[in-house]
Protein backbone atom coordinates (compact mmCIF):
# COMPACT_ATOMS: atom_id res chain seq x y z
CA UNK A 1 0.00 0.00 0.00
CA UNK A 2 1.29 2.99 -0.96
CA UNK A 3 0.71 5.99 1.49
CA UNK A 4 0.32 9.48 0.00
CA UNK A 5 1.11 12.70 1.40
CA UNK A 6 -0.70 15.51 0.35
CA UNK A 7 1.03 18.29 1.64
CA UNK A 8 4.71 16.82 1.07
CA UNK A 9 5.39 18.86 -2.38
CA UNK A 10 3.85 21.65 -0.68
CA UNK A 11 5.91 21.48 2.36
CA UNK A 12 9.59 20.57 0.48
CA UNK A 13 8.98 23.85 -2.32
CA UNK A 14 8.21 25.92 1.34
CA UNK A 15 11.16 24.52 3.23
CA UNK A 16 13.30 25.20 -0.23
CA UNK A 17 12.40 28.73 -0.87
CA UNK A 18 12.92 29.27 3.28
CA UNK A 19 16.21 28.00 3.11
CA UNK A 20 17.34 30.50 0.48
CA UNK A 21 15.67 33.36 1.20
CA UNK A 22 17.19 32.78 5.05
CA UNK A 23 20.59 32.44 3.07
CA UNK A 24 20.24 35.10 1.19
CA UNK A 25 19.22 37.84 3.88
CA UNK A 26 22.37 35.86 5.93
CA UNK A 27 25.06 35.42 3.39
CA UNK A 28 23.97 38.03 1.04
CA UNK A 29 26.27 41.03 2.38
CA UNK A 30 29.72 38.48 1.85
CA UNK A 31 28.73 38.68 -1.77
CA UNK A 32 27.18 41.99 -2.21
CA UNK A 33 29.08 44.59 -4.01
CA UNK A 34 28.48 47.43 -1.51
CA UNK A 35 27.47 47.68 1.95
CA UNK A 36 24.62 48.97 3.74
CA UNK A 37 26.17 51.61 6.14
CA UNK A 38 28.23 53.79 2.68
CA UNK A 39 26.31 56.15 0.84
CA UNK A 40 27.12 56.80 -2.60
CA UNK A 41 27.36 59.90 -3.84
CA UNK A 42 27.81 59.70 -7.07
CA UNK A 43 24.24 57.65 -7.54
CA UNK A 44 21.04 59.29 -6.37
CA UNK A 45 17.86 57.08 -7.31
CA UNK A 46 20.25 54.88 -10.21
CA UNK A 47 18.42 51.83 -11.41
CA UNK A 48 20.01 48.50 -11.24
CA UNK A 49 23.38 48.93 -12.51
CA UNK A 50 26.70 46.78 -12.09
CA UNK A 51 28.12 48.56 -8.39
CA UNK A 52 24.27 48.71 -7.58
CA UNK A 53 22.32 45.24 -8.14
CA UNK A 54 19.36 46.79 -7.38
CA UNK A 55 19.39 50.38 -7.66
CA UNK A 56 20.17 53.03 -5.00
CA UNK A 57 17.87 55.19 -3.45
CA UNK A 58 17.01 58.51 -3.41
CA UNK A 59 19.51 59.14 -0.68
CA UNK A 60 22.07 57.13 -2.31
CA UNK A 61 21.83 53.98 -0.31
CA UNK A 62 21.96 50.68 -2.23
CA UNK A 63 19.04 48.77 -2.45
CA UNK A 64 20.28 45.60 -2.12
CA UNK A 65 21.99 46.26 0.84
CA UNK A 66 18.59 47.86 2.54
CA UNK A 67 17.00 44.83 1.35
CA UNK A 68 18.81 42.18 2.75
CA UNK A 69 18.81 43.71 6.06
CA UNK A 70 15.13 44.32 6.31
CA UNK A 71 14.88 40.51 5.53
CA UNK A 72 16.97 39.74 8.49
CA UNK A 73 14.37 42.23 10.61
CA UNK A 74 11.24 40.24 9.20
CA UNK A 75 13.13 36.97 9.65
CA UNK A 76 14.20 37.39 12.94
CA UNK A 77 10.83 38.95 14.21
CA UNK A 78 8.69 36.41 12.66
CA UNK A 79 10.78 33.26 14.01
CA UNK A 80 11.19 34.74 17.61
CA UNK A 81 7.72 35.73 17.66
CA UNK A 82 6.38 32.38 16.97
CA UNK A 83 8.33 30.81 19.29
CA UNK A 84 7.47 32.61 21.85
CA UNK A 85 3.78 33.04 21.28
CA UNK A 86 2.87 29.30 20.56
CA UNK A 87 5.04 28.44 23.55
CA UNK A 88 2.79 30.72 25.82
CA UNK A 89 -0.18 29.18 24.02
CA UNK A 90 1.08 25.80 25.09
CA UNK A 91 1.50 26.83 28.15
CA UNK A 92 -1.95 28.91 29.24
CA UNK A 93 -3.99 26.08 27.44
CA UNK A 94 -2.17 22.75 29.15
CA UNK A 95 -2.74 24.87 32.45
CA UNK A 96 -6.44 25.28 31.85
CA UNK A 97 -6.94 22.06 30.08
CA UNK A 98 -5.09 20.14 33.31
CA UNK A 99 -6.25 22.32 36.61
CA UNK A 100 -9.94 23.23 35.27
CA UNK A 101 -12.09 25.10 37.67
CA UNK A 102 -11.54 28.81 38.70
CA UNK A 103 -8.01 28.42 37.27
CA UNK A 104 -9.69 27.58 33.74
CA UNK A 105 -12.23 30.46 33.59
CA UNK A 106 -9.37 32.77 34.63
CA UNK A 107 -7.38 31.91 31.46
CA UNK A 108 -9.93 31.90 29.24
CA UNK A 109 -11.55 34.65 30.52
CA UNK A 110 -8.08 36.79 29.88
CA UNK A 111 -7.99 35.01 26.17
CA UNK A 112 -11.58 36.09 25.50
CA UNK A 113 -10.62 39.61 26.57
CA UNK A 114 -7.17 40.05 24.07
CA UNK A 115 -9.60 38.56 21.16
CA UNK A 116 -11.76 41.20 21.81
CA UNK A 117 -9.74 44.30 21.91
CA UNK A 118 -8.43 45.54 18.63
CA UNK A 119 -5.33 43.77 18.85
CA UNK A 120 -3.21 45.79 15.63
CA UNK A 121 -4.47 49.18 17.58
CA UNK A 122 -3.26 48.44 20.79
CA UNK A 123 -0.06 47.36 19.97
CA UNK A 124 0.39 50.09 17.15
CA UNK A 125 -0.20 52.10 20.40
CA UNK A 126 2.00 50.55 22.98
CA UNK A 127 4.58 50.22 20.07
CA UNK A 128 6.18 53.66 20.18
CA UNK A 129 6.79 53.23 23.93
CA UNK A 130 8.67 50.29 23.87
CA UNK A 131 11.22 52.07 21.14
CA UNK A 132 9.82 49.78 18.24
CA UNK A 133 13.42 47.54 18.40
CA UNK A 134 13.26 44.47 20.20
CA UNK A 135 10.34 45.45 22.44
CA UNK A 136 8.19 44.53 19.59
CA UNK A 137 8.64 41.01 19.46
CA UNK A 138 6.94 40.11 22.98
CA UNK A 139 4.05 42.63 22.32
CA UNK A 140 3.09 41.29 18.70
CA UNK A 141 3.50 37.51 20.63
CA UNK A 142 1.70 38.71 23.08
CA UNK A 143 -1.42 39.52 20.81
CA UNK A 144 -1.21 35.88 18.66
CA UNK A 145 -1.40 32.93 21.32
CA UNK A 146 -5.24 32.92 21.92
CA UNK A 147 -6.88 31.38 19.81
CA UNK A 148 -4.05 28.49 20.11
CA UNK A 149 -4.53 28.93 23.85
CA UNK A 150 -8.19 27.62 23.48
CA UNK A 151 -7.50 24.58 20.53
CA UNK A 152 -5.07 23.53 22.94
CA UNK A 153 -7.34 23.71 25.63
CA UNK A 154 -9.88 21.63 24.00
CA UNK A 155 -7.19 19.03 23.18
CA UNK A 156 -5.66 18.93 26.75
CA UNK A 157 -9.54 18.46 27.85
CA UNK A 158 -10.18 15.51 25.74
CA UNK A 159 -6.47 13.72 26.06
CA UNK A 160 -7.34 14.10 30.07
CA UNK A 161 -10.15 11.69 29.96
CA UNK A 162 -8.51 8.80 27.95
CA UNK A 163 -7.78 5.68 29.66
CA UNK A 164 -3.64 6.09 29.07
CA UNK A 165 -3.63 8.78 30.97
CA UNK A 166 -6.09 7.80 33.86
CA UNK A 167 -3.55 5.17 34.05
CA UNK A 168 -1.01 6.59 34.29
CA UNK A 169 -2.47 9.28 37.28
CA UNK A 170 -3.54 6.59 38.98
CA UNK A 171 -0.01 4.97 39.13
CA UNK A 172 1.01 7.96 40.91
CA UNK A 173 2.32 9.87 38.36
CA UNK A 174 2.77 13.91 39.09
CA UNK A 175 0.58 15.96 36.99
CA UNK A 176 3.59 18.28 35.42
CA UNK A 177 5.29 14.45 34.32
CA UNK A 178 1.96 13.56 32.68
CA UNK A 179 1.56 16.50 30.68
CA UNK A 180 5.36 16.59 29.11
CA UNK A 181 4.86 12.73 28.99
CA UNK A 182 1.28 11.85 27.75
CA UNK A 183 -0.06 15.25 26.48
CA UNK A 184 2.47 17.47 25.18
CA UNK A 185 3.81 14.68 22.47
CA UNK A 186 0.27 14.08 21.08
CA UNK A 187 -0.25 18.38 20.61
CA UNK A 188 3.30 18.67 18.91
CA UNK A 189 2.06 18.56 15.52
CA UNK A 190 -0.73 21.55 16.09
CA UNK A 191 1.79 23.59 17.81
CA UNK A 192 4.27 22.88 14.65
CA UNK A 193 2.06 23.97 12.48
CA UNK A 194 0.36 27.10 14.38
CA UNK A 195 4.13 28.03 14.90
CA UNK A 196 4.51 28.14 11.39
CA UNK A 197 1.70 29.73 10.74
CA UNK A 198 2.31 32.31 13.27
CA UNK A 199 5.66 33.64 11.58
CA UNK A 200 3.69 34.40 8.72
CA UNK A 201 1.38 36.41 11.27
CA UNK A 202 3.93 38.35 12.69
CA UNK A 203 6.23 38.95 9.95
CA UNK A 204 2.82 41.03 8.69
CA UNK A 205 2.55 42.40 11.58
CA UNK A 206 5.73 43.83 11.83
CA UNK A 207 5.96 44.73 8.43
CA UNK A 208 2.38 46.74 8.78
CA UNK A 209 3.47 48.56 11.82
CA UNK A 210 7.06 49.82 10.18
CA UNK A 211 5.07 50.77 6.54
CA UNK A 212 2.08 52.76 9.10
CA UNK A 213 5.63 54.49 11.01
CA UNK A 214 4.94 52.65 14.16
CA UNK A 215 7.68 50.03 13.84
CA UNK A 216 11.50 50.02 13.08
CA UNK A 217 12.80 53.64 13.39
CA UNK A 218 15.86 54.92 11.23
CA UNK A 219 18.28 53.73 11.64
CA UNK A 220 16.67 50.46 11.86
CA UNK A 221 15.05 48.62 8.48
CA UNK A 222 12.67 46.89 7.98
CA UNK A 223 10.64 45.94 4.78
CA UNK A 224 7.84 47.47 6.41
CA UNK A 225 9.62 51.13 5.89
CA UNK A 226 11.30 50.51 2.97
CA UNK A 227 8.02 49.70 1.26
CA UNK A 228 6.56 52.79 2.78
CA UNK A 229 9.60 54.88 1.13
CA UNK A 230 9.38 53.34 -2.29
CA UNK A 231 5.36 53.81 -2.39
CA UNK A 232 4.86 57.33 -3.28
CA UNK A 233 7.26 56.93 -6.59
CA UNK A 234 6.29 53.45 -7.61
CA UNK A 235 4.89 53.88 -11.02
CA UNK A 236 7.61 56.39 -11.73
CA UNK A 237 10.87 54.16 -10.00
CA UNK A 238 9.18 50.27 -9.68
CA UNK A 239 12.77 48.70 -8.85
CA UNK A 240 12.59 50.51 -5.49
CA UNK A 241 9.60 49.09 -4.77
CA UNK A 242 9.49 45.75 -6.11
CA UNK A 243 12.76 45.07 -4.13
CA UNK A 244 10.97 45.78 -0.60
CA UNK A 245 7.52 44.18 -1.88
CA UNK A 246 8.84 41.13 -3.62
CA UNK A 247 11.26 39.58 -0.51
CA UNK A 248 8.40 40.28 1.60
CA UNK A 249 5.72 38.81 -0.51
CA UNK A 250 8.70 35.26 -1.32
CA UNK A 251 8.71 34.70 2.78
CA UNK A 252 5.44 34.98 3.58
CA UNK A 253 4.67 32.88 0.89
CA UNK A 254 7.11 30.30 2.06
CA UNK A 255 6.06 29.87 5.59
CA UNK A 256 2.57 29.77 4.26
CA UNK A 257 3.72 27.05 2.30
CA UNK A 258 5.68 24.68 4.71
CA UNK A 259 2.49 25.85 7.56
CA UNK A 260 -0.21 24.52 5.27
CA UNK A 261 1.66 21.62 3.87
CA UNK A 262 2.80 20.50 7.26
CA UNK A 263 -1.12 20.73 8.49
CA UNK A 264 -1.44 18.53 5.74
CA UNK A 265 0.76 15.73 5.89
CA UNK A 266 0.73 15.73 10.22
CA UNK A 267 -3.43 15.69 10.34
CA UNK A 268 -3.86 12.02 10.22
CA UNK A 269 -7.36 13.11 8.80
CA UNK A 270 -6.40 14.54 5.97
CA UNK A 271 -4.38 12.10 5.44
CA UNK A 272 -6.37 9.27 5.63
CA UNK A 273 -9.20 10.39 3.25
CA UNK A 274 -7.02 11.26 0.13
CA UNK B 1 -33.93 31.74 19.04
CA UNK B 2 -34.82 34.73 20.34
CA UNK B 3 -33.24 33.64 23.81
CA UNK B 4 -30.47 32.24 22.92
CA UNK B 5 -29.24 35.48 20.56
CA UNK B 6 -30.05 37.55 24.00
CA UNK B 7 -27.83 34.94 26.16
CA UNK B 8 -25.37 35.25 23.48
CA UNK B 9 -25.44 39.20 23.20
CA UNK B 10 -25.92 39.60 26.90
CA UNK B 11 -22.31 37.96 27.12
CA UNK B 12 -20.47 39.90 23.65
CA UNK B 13 -21.77 43.39 25.86
CA UNK B 14 -19.68 42.08 28.96
CA UNK B 15 -16.83 41.64 27.06
CA UNK B 16 -16.89 44.25 25.15
CA UNK B 17 -17.58 46.95 27.72
CA UNK B 18 -14.21 45.16 29.49
CA UNK B 19 -12.66 45.35 26.42
CA UNK B 20 -13.53 49.15 25.71
CA UNK B 21 -12.23 49.93 29.05
CA UNK B 22 -9.01 48.17 28.96
CA UNK B 23 -8.72 49.73 25.58
CA UNK B 24 -9.22 53.26 27.06
CA UNK B 25 -6.78 52.38 29.74
CA UNK B 26 -4.01 51.50 27.67
CA UNK B 27 -4.17 53.83 25.50
CA UNK B 28 -4.16 57.08 28.34
CA UNK B 29 -1.41 55.10 29.57
CA UNK B 30 1.21 54.77 26.67
CA UNK B 31 0.17 57.90 24.76
CA UNK B 32 1.37 60.95 26.49
CA UNK B 33 0.14 64.12 24.12
CA UNK B 34 2.33 67.03 26.08
CA UNK B 35 6.31 65.39 25.48
CA UNK B 36 8.42 65.54 22.19
CA UNK B 37 8.49 64.04 19.58
CA UNK B 38 4.61 65.17 18.97
CA UNK B 39 4.36 68.32 20.69
CA UNK B 40 0.54 68.84 21.07
CA UNK B 41 -1.47 71.87 18.72
CA UNK B 42 -0.66 75.71 20.65
CA UNK B 43 -4.39 76.28 21.33
CA UNK B 44 -5.27 73.19 23.07
CA UNK B 45 -2.27 72.04 25.53
CA UNK B 46 -3.23 73.79 28.13
CA UNK B 47 -6.28 72.04 28.60
CA UNK B 48 -5.29 68.39 27.24
CA UNK B 49 -1.63 68.31 29.35
CA UNK B 50 -3.65 70.11 32.45
CA UNK B 51 -5.85 66.76 32.21
CA UNK B 52 -3.00 64.34 31.24
CA UNK B 53 -1.25 64.97 34.07
CA UNK B 54 -4.32 63.26 36.55
CA UNK B 55 -4.26 60.42 37.25
CA UNK B 56 -5.19 57.98 35.21
CA UNK B 57 -8.11 56.66 37.55
CA UNK B 58 -10.07 59.42 37.20
CA UNK B 59 -9.67 60.29 34.14
CA UNK B 60 -10.76 57.27 33.11
CA UNK B 61 -14.21 57.92 34.81
CA UNK B 62 -14.96 61.35 33.87
CA UNK B 63 -14.40 59.77 30.02
CA UNK B 64 -16.15 56.52 30.80
CA UNK B 65 -19.39 58.55 32.28
CA UNK B 66 -19.30 60.72 29.22
CA UNK B 67 -19.43 58.07 26.51
CA UNK B 68 -22.64 56.75 28.36
CA UNK B 69 -24.01 60.07 27.48
CA UNK B 70 -22.83 59.89 24.14
CA UNK B 71 -20.11 62.41 24.55
CA UNK B 72 -16.55 60.90 23.58
CA UNK B 73 -14.78 63.81 24.77
CA UNK B 74 -12.47 66.63 22.81
CA UNK B 75 -9.31 66.07 20.86
CA UNK B 76 -6.16 67.80 20.87
CA UNK B 77 -7.44 70.30 19.01
CA UNK B 78 -10.16 70.85 21.49
CA UNK B 79 -13.01 69.88 18.77
CA UNK B 80 -15.62 67.26 20.18
CA UNK B 81 -14.53 63.54 19.37
CA UNK B 82 -18.04 62.83 18.24
CA UNK B 83 -18.91 64.98 15.68
CA UNK B 84 -15.94 63.88 13.36
CA UNK B 85 -16.41 60.14 14.45
CA UNK B 86 -19.54 59.85 12.79
CA UNK B 87 -18.66 61.59 9.77
CA UNK B 88 -15.54 59.20 9.01
CA UNK B 89 -17.00 56.12 10.61
CA UNK B 90 -19.46 57.03 7.14
CA UNK B 91 -16.49 57.33 4.81
CA UNK B 92 -15.14 54.13 6.11
CA UNK B 93 -18.44 51.99 6.33
CA UNK B 94 -18.83 53.10 2.61
CA UNK B 95 -15.17 51.73 1.49
CA UNK B 96 -15.53 48.59 3.47
CA UNK B 97 -19.15 47.74 3.07
CA UNK B 98 -19.08 46.71 -0.64
CA UNK B 99 -15.88 45.45 -0.65
CA UNK B 100 -16.71 43.25 1.93
CA UNK B 101 -19.64 41.65 0.73
CA UNK B 102 -17.76 41.34 -2.57
CA UNK B 103 -15.14 39.32 -0.72
CA UNK B 104 -17.13 37.15 1.14
CA UNK B 105 -19.52 35.80 -1.18
CA UNK B 106 -16.86 35.23 -3.88
CA UNK B 107 -14.47 33.88 -1.58
CA UNK B 108 -17.13 31.72 -0.48
CA UNK B 109 -18.53 30.47 -4.15
CA UNK B 110 -14.41 30.28 -5.43
CA UNK B 111 -14.05 27.93 -2.14
CA UNK B 112 -16.82 25.25 -3.11
CA UNK B 113 -16.26 25.38 -6.95
CA UNK B 114 -12.19 24.65 -5.73
CA UNK B 115 -13.28 21.80 -3.39
CA UNK B 116 -15.92 20.77 -5.95
CA UNK B 117 -13.35 20.11 -8.81
CA UNK B 118 -10.98 18.98 -6.30
CA UNK B 119 -7.43 18.28 -7.48
CA UNK B 120 -8.20 19.38 -11.32
CA UNK B 121 -6.71 22.24 -13.05
CA UNK B 122 -9.39 24.88 -11.73
CA UNK B 123 -8.63 23.99 -8.11
CA UNK B 124 -5.16 24.34 -8.91
CA UNK B 125 -5.20 27.28 -10.65
CA UNK B 126 -7.53 28.85 -7.48
CA UNK B 127 -5.24 27.74 -4.54
CA UNK B 128 -2.22 28.63 -6.67
CA UNK B 129 -3.79 32.21 -6.77
CA UNK B 130 -5.28 32.07 -3.00
CA UNK B 131 -1.51 31.17 -1.89
CA UNK B 132 0.03 34.06 -3.68
CA UNK B 133 -3.20 36.67 -2.55
CA UNK B 134 -2.57 35.82 0.94
CA UNK B 135 1.09 36.54 1.19
CA UNK B 136 0.73 40.02 -0.65
CA UNK B 137 0.02 42.07 2.22
CA UNK B 138 -3.15 44.63 1.85
CA UNK B 139 -0.88 47.89 1.61
CA UNK B 140 1.59 46.23 -1.35
CA UNK B 141 -2.10 45.28 -3.13
CA UNK B 142 -3.30 48.27 -2.82
CA UNK B 143 0.08 50.22 -4.16
CA UNK B 144 0.03 47.21 -7.42
CA UNK B 145 -3.77 48.46 -7.64
CA UNK B 146 -2.82 51.52 -8.50
CA UNK B 147 -0.04 50.86 -11.01
CA UNK B 148 -2.02 48.67 -12.36
CA UNK B 149 -4.42 51.94 -12.83
CA UNK B 150 -1.65 53.84 -14.01
CA UNK B 151 -1.24 51.24 -17.08
CA UNK B 152 -4.14 51.16 -18.04
CA UNK B 153 -4.28 54.90 -18.03
CA UNK B 154 -1.80 55.02 -20.75
CA UNK B 155 -2.77 52.16 -22.57
CA UNK B 156 -6.57 53.98 -23.04
CA UNK B 157 -5.45 57.68 -22.55
CA UNK B 158 -8.05 58.54 -20.35
CA UNK B 159 -8.33 58.48 -16.30
CA UNK B 160 -11.12 55.51 -16.27
CA UNK B 161 -10.25 54.83 -12.47
CA UNK B 162 -9.58 57.36 -9.91
CA UNK B 163 -6.23 55.99 -8.26
CA UNK B 164 -6.91 57.80 -4.92
CA UNK B 165 -8.89 60.49 -2.89
CA UNK B 166 -12.44 60.53 -2.41
CA UNK B 167 -15.60 61.28 -4.45
CA UNK B 168 -16.83 64.71 -4.55
CA UNK B 169 -18.25 65.16 -8.02
CA UNK B 170 -20.64 68.00 -8.64
CA UNK B 171 -22.02 66.99 -12.03
CA UNK B 172 -25.84 66.67 -11.32
CA UNK B 173 -26.85 62.91 -9.54
CA UNK B 174 -25.40 61.10 -12.51
CA UNK B 175 -22.36 63.06 -12.64
CA UNK B 176 -21.91 62.25 -8.68
CA UNK B 177 -22.63 58.76 -9.16
CA UNK B 178 -20.00 57.80 -11.95
CA UNK B 179 -17.51 59.88 -10.13
CA UNK B 180 -18.71 58.12 -7.37
CA UNK B 181 -17.92 54.53 -8.72
CA UNK B 182 -14.64 55.69 -10.29
CA UNK B 183 -13.40 56.21 -6.64
CA UNK B 184 -15.05 53.00 -5.57
CA UNK B 185 -13.40 51.08 -8.12
CA UNK B 186 -9.84 50.41 -6.95
CA UNK B 187 -10.56 50.41 -3.12
CA UNK B 188 -13.60 47.94 -3.32
CA UNK B 189 -11.36 45.30 -5.56
CA UNK B 190 -8.33 45.76 -2.81
CA UNK B 191 -10.81 45.31 0.19
CA UNK B 192 -12.68 42.73 -1.43
CA UNK B 193 -9.25 40.78 -3.15
CA UNK B 194 -7.35 40.72 0.27
CA UNK B 195 -10.34 39.13 2.45
CA UNK B 196 -11.67 36.31 -0.92
CA UNK B 197 -8.37 34.66 -0.28
CA UNK B 198 -9.15 33.89 3.03
CA UNK B 199 -12.38 32.84 2.40
CA UNK B 200 -11.72 30.97 -0.39
CA UNK B 201 -8.73 28.76 1.70
CA UNK B 202 -11.46 28.37 4.95
CA UNK B 203 -14.43 27.30 2.81
CA UNK B 204 -12.68 25.03 0.17
CA UNK B 205 -11.34 23.36 3.30
CA UNK B 206 -15.10 23.12 5.53
CA UNK B 207 -16.65 21.88 2.24
CA UNK B 208 -14.36 19.17 1.13
CA UNK B 209 -15.12 18.10 4.72
CA UNK B 210 -18.71 17.73 3.90
CA UNK B 211 -18.31 16.16 0.01
CA UNK B 212 -17.62 12.68 2.05
CA UNK B 213 -20.40 13.54 4.40
CA UNK B 214 -23.46 10.70 4.99
CA UNK B 215 -26.12 12.91 4.59
CA UNK B 216 -24.83 14.26 1.05
CA UNK B 217 -24.55 10.54 0.03
CA UNK B 218 -28.08 9.82 1.74
CA UNK B 219 -29.14 12.62 -0.66
CA UNK B 220 -27.31 11.22 -3.79
CA UNK B 221 -28.69 7.69 -2.92
CA UNK B 222 -32.46 9.40 -2.79
CA UNK B 223 -32.15 10.40 -6.18
CA UNK B 224 -30.87 14.05 -5.88
CA UNK B 225 -28.49 15.16 -8.59
CA UNK B 226 -24.77 16.26 -7.99
CA UNK B 227 -25.23 19.64 -8.10
CA UNK B 228 -28.35 19.60 -5.70
CA UNK B 229 -26.82 17.74 -3.15
CA UNK B 230 -24.35 19.66 -2.48
CA UNK B 231 -26.18 22.83 -3.12
CA UNK B 232 -28.86 22.11 -0.19
CA UNK B 233 -27.48 19.40 1.71
CA UNK B 234 -23.56 20.12 1.85
CA UNK B 235 -23.24 23.76 1.32
CA UNK B 236 -25.91 24.34 4.77
CA UNK B 237 -24.13 21.84 6.37
CA UNK B 238 -20.72 23.54 5.05
CA UNK B 239 -21.74 27.30 6.16
CA UNK B 240 -21.89 26.63 9.95
CA UNK B 241 -17.87 26.42 10.96
CA UNK B 242 -17.75 29.29 8.25
CA UNK B 243 -20.20 31.96 10.37
CA UNK B 244 -17.40 31.69 13.14
CA UNK B 245 -14.58 32.65 10.49
CA UNK B 246 -16.75 35.46 9.42
CA UNK B 247 -17.14 37.23 13.09
CA UNK B 248 -13.37 36.48 13.05
CA UNK B 249 -12.60 38.18 10.46
CA UNK B 250 -14.68 41.23 11.15
CA UNK B 251 -11.60 42.50 13.20
CA UNK B 252 -9.20 41.96 9.71
CA UNK B 253 -11.66 43.83 7.60
CA UNK B 254 -11.17 47.07 9.99
CA UNK B 255 -7.56 46.91 9.69
CA UNK B 256 -7.54 46.66 6.01
CA UNK B 257 -9.60 49.87 5.95
CA UNK B 258 -6.84 51.47 7.68
CA UNK B 259 -4.22 50.45 5.19
CA UNK B 260 -6.53 50.89 2.17
CA UNK B 261 -7.55 54.49 3.65
CA UNK B 262 -4.11 55.25 4.11
CA UNK B 263 -3.00 54.58 0.03
CA UNK B 264 -5.94 56.03 -1.17
CA UNK B 265 -6.40 58.74 0.39
CA UNK B 266 -9.78 58.40 2.24
CA UNK B 267 -10.08 60.52 5.43
CA UNK B 268 -11.59 57.79 7.31
CA UNK B 269 -11.82 56.37 10.49
CA UNK B 270 -8.37 54.49 9.72
CA UNK B 271 -6.38 57.40 8.84
CA UNK B 272 -7.73 59.07 11.93
CA UNK B 273 -6.80 56.78 14.33
CA UNK B 274 -3.12 56.34 12.93
CA UNK B 275 -2.38 60.08 13.16
CA UNK B 276 -3.93 60.03 16.56
CA UNK B 277 -1.47 57.60 17.75
CA UNK B 278 1.45 59.43 16.20
CA UNK B 279 -0.14 62.82 17.76
CA UNK B 280 -1.05 61.26 21.08
CA UNK B 281 -4.91 61.48 20.83
CA UNK B 282 -6.31 59.50 23.90
CA UNK B 283 -9.64 60.59 22.85
CA UNK B 284 -9.50 60.02 19.53
CA UNK B 285 -7.46 56.12 20.04
CA UNK B 286 -10.29 55.15 22.79
CA UNK B 287 -13.39 56.25 20.14
CA UNK B 288 -11.84 54.17 17.62
CA UNK B 289 -11.30 51.46 19.68
CA UNK B 290 -15.31 51.48 21.06
CA UNK B 291 -16.15 51.21 17.26
CA UNK B 292 -13.95 48.71 16.49
CA UNK B 293 -15.59 46.40 19.69
CA UNK B 294 -19.12 47.33 18.76
CA UNK B 295 -18.12 46.58 15.27
CA UNK B 296 -16.44 43.12 16.10
CA UNK B 297 -19.50 42.68 18.84
CA UNK B 298 -22.47 42.97 15.96
CA UNK B 299 -20.22 40.62 13.71
CA UNK B 300 -20.28 38.25 16.58
CA UNK B 301 -24.38 38.53 16.72
CA UNK B 302 -24.66 38.35 13.15
CA UNK B 303 -22.80 35.57 13.20
CA UNK B 304 -24.90 33.50 16.06
CA UNK B 305 -28.22 34.55 13.98
CA UNK B 306 -26.23 33.13 10.72
CA UNK B 307 -25.50 29.72 12.64
CA UNK B 308 -29.06 30.09 14.77
CA UNK B 309 -30.53 30.17 10.61
CA UNK B 310 -28.59 27.32 9.68
CA UNK B 311 -27.81 25.00 12.02
CA UNK B 312 -31.52 23.86 13.59
CA UNK B 313 -29.93 22.16 16.54
CA UNK B 314 -28.78 25.33 18.01
CA UNK B 315 -32.21 26.86 18.28
CA UNK B 316 -33.42 23.67 20.68
CA UNK B 317 -32.54 23.55 24.13
CA UNK B 318 -29.53 21.01 25.08
CA UNK B 319 -31.49 18.26 27.13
Amino acid sequence: MTRRLPGNRRTTAGAVLLTALFLAAFLGPLVAPWDGERIDYAAFRAPPSAAHWLGTTQSGRDVLALTLQGMRTSLLVGLLVAVLSTGFAAAVGMTAGVLGGWADRLLMFGADLLLVLPSFLAVAALAPSLGGGPGLVPLIAAFLWMITARMVRAMTLSLNRRDYVRAARYLGVGPVRVVVRHILPHLASLLIVDAALNVSLAILTESGLAYLGFGAQPPDVSLGTLIADARAAAPVYPWLFAAAAGPLVLIVLAVNLLGDGLRDALDPAIARCS
Amino acid sequence: MGSFLLRRLAGHTVLALVAVSLAYLLAAAALHPCEPPAPPPAAASAGACRSAGEPLAGRYRAWATGVLHGDFGRTLDGEPVAGELWRRLWVSARLLLAGTVLGCAGGVLLGVYAAVRRDAAPDRIITAGTFLLLAVPVFVLAVLAQIAAAELDEATGVRVVAWAGEPGGTFGALGRAADGLRHLALPTAVVALSQLAVYCRYQRGVTLDVLGADHVRTARAKGLRRRDALLRHGLRAALVPMTTYFAYTAGLALLTGVFTEQVFGWHGLGEWVVAAIVRGDVNVVAAANCVAAVAVVLAGLASDAARCLLDPRVRTPAP
